[in-house]
């Protein structure tokens, strides 16, 4: 094993070594992006990519043109499906269809919805999900950073300025410039952090919002944020971990490895990196009472002692259920809190936001549960969106660090399903138009061709986003004596099926021990005492 | 009249010694691993414990293999002999100035109260807790050695608990009966100098 842990030490090194030839001792080895591109191909020089390109499906063609299996690998794709299966519990998930307690389903709310999608002119449900000219090559492969899906329109970019006034922003229009597409096709490349993150960054709606550990503070990380991908540290990008084969990403949420049993990833297995044991193996401390936890605890867990570190703050509650209201002038109303953000919004209602948040921990097998816009659900209680399964019993679980997201949404509360909102759109049915839950349920229930009962209420909701990211560096590491401690906020006390050295005791075992232990104070005190006193009296005689 | 002995050997002495100074520190780190107080902080407490587990294992190691070849082990043999007179001694005969009922020799250096306390420590509660703390020192490795089913973590550790609190309540009836010499310091000075002033035979 040590042996194994040096010799792909020593190639990582070698190769790293190789890759900044001659330029002196350079500090951790890089795994990232070397600056200067190694690529045999450069595109700029490339008759295909002359241009002048005026759409994106343009682009996509002459990409094709020489990339000819690329589409069909893209289109087979999560990035481009929005649907994809279980591999644990079968089910049929993805954006499409499991629900969140964010913006909701994208169903009627496609054009705006699908400015994250991986592809151009996915409106309404009629979209052609075999035509590979509609795959956007540039929203992952721009390195340029001028590349840009603009917000209303379908996954499209701007293909001339723009003038627009944005629902949430101050009020007044504001000059939006379209992207020089024919540069842009000219300066391809590799994915870095700013094409995964312009939409993993913003998911939610916007910066932080969702994952709690993935913002824009993590395009150029500091060390201490984000160990493995600031530039003094590993300078790794997205997909160094997020490993693709064939234009399918890797460590999927819907798919998560919960405990690694495979280890180090080496070059005749998977390439798949998405998990901490594939660089790090499954000893990775030096202490062999630490790499004990690794059995039963996630890395993230010790690992990323806090997230939404970077300085954004990321969202922790969303009310729907107060969406609606006008301001004096008849208006509706948005109003900031002291930061800047949103905190009451009438499209969209309540928020509460965190910084530096102190994850909840859960057990967690790998089996999600997530609750679909067509399931049955429970409405006597808080509802789960998405339980994870796990227990101190079950040998695939760890204990992991979770975002809990709590929230109040829409559901029919004669059918007791979720409904699917129709937010988005310039019809006279759209929330954000005409603020009116009453047409906007109905409108995108018949959209979405599900059973809708017509009357709606609001449930409290909440959603389990496991912390992966901004992992700290290791003397950041969580200490010992937050978990193994007695007190009531020390980290894992909703932990409560295992024995906790430091946390748990055996009562009656204490109470014996302290009175042995008082006994035997108490009684040499006594008994000195008395022989003091005895022998005064003695001397005294 | 009294004579000096020279009654604990220099190995013996610094056994006790190095045995005691491990034994204060697995105390202190031990209760703060159990909980009971935060100092070193969870992970020094138990790096350190686990280092002075492996200390005195160690010299235990050399102290087994001393007592057998000086044949000092016979001083743990118990002996009911007397342990009347020893419990009169310390329940009535010490608040009245008696004489102490045990005369102490180079052969015979515990009363026969200490030598069931000795012998109950070794054959009770050192097991005990050496038994549960080599378990819990390797608890990353019960399930490769297939104890993991059968064994608990919890029943370990609340054992183990269970030990320490017995010797930590038997070391503090220890340090309370080394004054009950001549004089308060008398037996701690034998410990240290190895020379003991004992009354001469009546």
């Amino acid at each position: 094993m040590d042996h194994l842990r040096r010799l792909i030490g020593a190639a990582l090194l070698g190769a790293a070594l190789l890759a900044q030839a001659a330029e002196g001792p350079v500090p951790p080895p890089a795994i990232g992006k070397a600056e200067i591109s190694s690529s045999t191909t450069d595109h700029s020089k490339l008759e295909a990519l002359k241009g002048p390109f005026k759409t994106g499906p343009e682009v996509t063609k002459a990409c094709l043109s020489c990339h000819n299996t690329a589409g069909h690998q893209v289109m087979k794709s999560i990035h481009w499906t929005w649907e994809t299966k279980s591999p644990t519990t079968g089910k049929t998930l993805g954006k499409k269809w499991a629900a969140n307690n964010f913006c909701g389903s994208p169903l009627s709310n496609e054009t705006r919805c699908t400015s994250c999608h991986a592809g151009y002119g996915w409106t309404d449900k009629n979209f052609d999900f075999t035509n590979q000219d509609n795959v956007d090559c540039l929203a992952c492969h721009d390195t340029t950073g001028t590349y840009k899906k603009f917000g209303p329109d379908g996954g499209h970019p701007l293909y001339a300025d723009r003038e627009f006034e944005p629902m949430e922003g101050p009020p007044g229009k504001k000059l939006f410039k379209a992207p020089d597409l024919t540069k842009i096709a000219q300066h391809v490349g590799q994915p870095g952090r700013a094409n995964c993150g312009a939409c993993h960054f913003n998911g939610g709606g916007g910066d932080a919002v969702k994952h709690g550990d993935l913002d824009s503070s993590l395009k150029n990380p500091s060390r201490e944020l984000d160990v493995h991908m600031a530039k003094d540290g590993a300078n790794m990008v997205c997909a160094d971990c997020h490993t693709f084969n064939a234009h399918q990403p890797s460590g999927s949420r819907y798919a998560a490895t919960a405990k690694d049993k495979h280890g180090f990833d080496l070059p005749k297995d998977d390439h798949n990196h998405a998990t901490c044991e594939s660089c790090h193996g499954f000893t990775p401390h030096k202490e062999a009472k630490i790499n004990n936890h690794t059995d039963k605890v996630a890395c993230q867990t010790c690992h990323i002692p806090e997230f939404a570190r970077g300085g954004i703050a990321t969202k922790l509650l969303w009310d729907w259920s107060t969406a609606g209201k006008m301001g004096p002038d008849g208006k509706p109303l948005f109003i900031k809190d002291d930061h800047g953000h949103l905190k009451y919004s009438a499209a969209k209602g309540d928020f509460k936001y965190g910084e530096n948040v102190r994850p909840e921990y859960k057990w967690y097998n790998g089996i999600v549960h997530p609750v679909t816009i067509t399931d049955k659900i429970d409405d006597s209680k808080v509802l789960e969106l998405n339980r994870v399964e796990g227990s101190a019993s079950d040998p695939n679980a760890r204990i992991w660090p979770f975002k809990v997201m709590r929230g109040k949404q829409a559901y029919d509360t004669e059918n007791k399903t979720l409904v699917v909102n129709h937010v988005f759109g310039d019809d006279d049915t759209a929330l954000w138009k005409h603020y009116d839950y009453a047409k906007s349920i109905k409108a995108g229930m018949e959209y979405a061709g599900l059973p809708y009962s017509g009357k709606f209420g609001f449930i409290e909701t909440q959603m389990n986003w496991f912390i992966t990211h901004m992992v700290a560096p290791k003397e950041k590491a969580v200490p010992c004596q937050e978990c193994h401690t007695r007190a009531a906020d020390g980290r894992l006390s909703a932990i409560t099926d295992i024995y906790l050295p430091g946390r748990d005791s055996n009562q009656l075992v204490d109470l014996f021990g302290g009175l042995a232990i008082a006994g035997a104070i108490g009684g040499g005190l006594l008994h000195g005492i008395v022989r003091i006193l005895s022998r005064r009296k003695e001397n005294a005689k | 009249m009294s004579e000096r002995i020279y009654i604990y050997k220099r190995y013996e002495r610094f056994w006790h010694w190095s045995q005691a100074l491990l034994i204060i520190v697995m105390m202190i780190t031990g209760f703060e691993v159990h909980g009971s107080y935060l100092l070193l902080g969870f992970k020094k407490a138990v790096q350190l414990h686990s280092l002075a587990a492996w200390t005195l294992l160690t010299l235990w190691a050399f102290t087994i293999f001393w007592q057998f070849t000086t044949g000092e082990w016979r001083q743990y043999l118990p002996s009911l002999k007397n342990v009347g007179a020893m419990i009169k001694y310390y329940t009535v005969g010490i608040f009245t100035n008696a004489p102490h009922p045990f005369h102490k020799t180079v052969s015979q250096k515990h009363n026969p109260l200490q030598r069931l306390a000795y012998l109950a420590l070794l054959a009770f509660i050192s097991p005990l807790i050496w038994g549960t703390g080599i378990f819990y020192l390797f608890y990353g490795d019960w399930a490769r050695l297939g104890i993991d089913q059968s064994l608990s973590l919890e029943t370990v550790a609340v054992l183990h608990t269970l030990g320490a609190y017995m010797i930590t309540a038997f070391f503090f009836i220890h340090v309370y009966l080394t004054t009950t010499g001549h004089t308060v310091f008398a037996h701690i000075k034998a410990m240290i100098t190895g020379w003991e002033e004992v009354d001469e035979k009546h």
